[in-house]
């Protein structure tokens, strides 16, 4: 790691103004991170998909977004004109969403689209867009690229169309992935396969990934640190392989309430929250 | 209460189920554990009526069972889906959800019977003229489970009642399902993706993959990880957190 961080984001807050009054989704959270797996875990509403979306700007319009500073590689992400932004989101930084059934394009084949995200970004022909795709779709392990190339969204399965997903992200060769849950719609066995290749590449390409997951113990077992959420706050951060070791008891809370193969049948501790942990 | 013997349903000539038998005493906890398309869900609704069309032998309750059921059936047999955000009807205040069916039913005292079963699953009187959008998931899923329980059913199914939740409301929602079950000497049926909700509801536990049934194994075999088939080995180390040598040795088994 360089000694400037990959991405530095200091005191973020996001405030969405709607017909009720404003709601505060992000409430000062900061965090820096180098070329690593880092977790933003957290329950529904916690803000943890919306501090992903504030780092490229990717807010509604009634949202206001407010902060000390995002700076990505140098770059001033909080004060950079959209053109600027516009070459960073998806060649530098890319995202890949919860669900490909709802991020794909449904009447383009998947190769088409992983050549055309491709070619935004680079001065390819289409001959070596394809060529890329290709390659792209090998690295994901996917088994025959060429027939999967001309499949369309509908054709593939569920781990299938995250794969895609993740090709097609991964083609600009980016320095830093945002992966909002990305194997939460998936079999276990296929999580773990998806989980293999997105740890292949930070360590192989160098690429910084933001793992944002409700799911504590995947997090928990596959990220290199964890920022955990709650209400728009960052609670607790600490080393993944620490996590048993965990203070906070909100952190403490949501790993005891899970049900273990070994628990038997015996009745689940539940989370009690605090509003002191809000203050 | 529940002898299901050759069960076989197919779609468009592709066999989803395929020949599975297993039956469920009285007061037992039976718990299908399986990935997407593996058709458990599937039985789930050949057991309850919602898909006539399977052939094999099913006895429910003791009285064998064919393709169309009557409206009595119903009272002793419910079923909790897996979305609650898509199983309540947006426009009808949870009053109107409870009452529904004990309206079809023709059973009376329905104020009494909706207060009460309001406060078992732990909602208040505050909540019964809400509309759903008015509700949190896991509060809606304690509607969804009075909507079933209401009627005062023998056999409750649940087709992954948490996987919507998050997982401190999925504790809250497992508890409950515990507690009803043995205040009211409840049969369940459980089909869930997760081994740990399985084995943490279900004293018997079935590992089905693409339409059959693997093995059957107990609680305790699966707290031990005393796996038989290497399918079942497999779901257990993956659901056993990431890690890169194991998903390495990952195969597809058809």
């Amino acid at each position: 790691m360089t000694t400037a961080p990959l991405l530095d984001v200091s005191n973020l807050s996001v405030t969405f103004h709607t017909p009720r009054g404003p709601v505060e989704a992000v409430r000062g959270v900061s965090f820096a991170m180098g070329r690593e797996k880092l977790g933003i875990v957290g329950e529904s509403g916690s803000g943890k998909s919306c501090t992903g979306r504030s780092i490229l700007r990717l807010l509604p319009g009634n949202a206001a977004l407010s902060a000390e500073r995002i700076v990505f590689d140098g770059i001033d992400l909080l004060h950079a004109p959209p053109a600027a932004l516009r070459e960073i989101r998806g060649r530098r930084i890319s995202m890949v969403m919860q669900d490909p059934k709802f991020s794909l394009n449904p009447v383009m084949t998947v190769g088409e689209q992983i050549a055309e995200a491709y070619r935004a970004h680079s001065r390819a022909g289409s001959r070596e867009a394809r060529e890329k795709a290709l390659v792209m779709l090998e690295a994901v392990r996917i088994r025959e690229p060429a027939h999967a190339y001309d499949l369309y969204p509908h054709e593939v399965s569920g781990g299938m169309g995250q794969r895609v997903m993740i090709a097609m992200m991964l083609a600009p060769d980016p320095d830093l992935l945002i992966a909002d849950e990305p194997t939460s719609a998936l079999d276990v066995t296929v999580q773990m396969q998806v989980l293999a290749i997105l740890d292949d590449l930070v360590s192989e390409r160098g690429m910084g990934l933001i793992f944002i997951s409700h799911d504590l113990a995947l997090v928990g077992a596959f990220c290199d640190r964890v920022l955990v959420m709650y209400g728009g706050r960052v609670l607790e951060a600490l080393a993944a392989r620490d996590l048993a070791l965990a203070r906070h008891p909100y952190t403490r809370g949501l790993i005891a309430c899970l049900p273990t193969l070994e628990g038997g049948a015996a009745d689940l501790p539940v989370l009690t929250r605090d509003p002191a942990w809000l203050r | 209460m529940i002898e299901v013997e050759r069960l076989e349903v197919s779609f468009d000539g592709r066999r989803a189920v395929d020949g599975v038998s297993f039956s469920v005493g009285r007061g037992e906890t039976y718990g299908i554990v399986g990935e997407s398309g593996s058709g458990k869900s599937t039985i789930l609704r050949a057991l309850c009526g919602l898909n006539r069309r399977w052939s094999g032998q099913m006895t429910i309750d003791g009285e064998p069972q064919m393709q169309r059921r009557s409206v009595a059936f119903h009272r002793r047999l419910q079923m909790v889906f897996q979305d609650p955000y898509a199983s309540l009807h947006p426009r009808q205040t949870v009053d109107r959800t409870l009452a529904e069916p004990l309206r079809i039913h023709g059973v009376g005292d329905r104020q009494r019977r909706i207060v009460r079963m309001l406060a078992e699953v732990g909602l208040g009187p505050e909540h019964r003229f809400r509309y759903p959008h008015q509700l949190s998931g896991g509060q809606r899923q304690r509607v969804a489970i009075a909507r079933a329980l209401i009627l005062e059913p023998r056999i409750l199914l649940l087709d992954e009642p948490t996987s919507a939740l998050d997982v401190s409301v999925q504790a809250e929602i497992l508890n409950l399902l515990q507690r009803l079950r043995r205040e009211h000497e409840l049969t369940y049926v459980l089909v869930s993706h997760n081994l740990a909700v399985v084995a943490h509801l279900c004293a018997h536990i079935a590992v089905m993959n693409a339409g059959r049934f693997v093995e059957e194994l107990d609680r305790e075999a699966l707290a031990e990880r005393r796996a038989r088939e290497p399918y079942t080995a497999q779901l257990l180390a993956a659901s056993a957190g990431y890690d890169r040598a194991a998903a390495k040795q990952l195969v597809t088994y058809d």
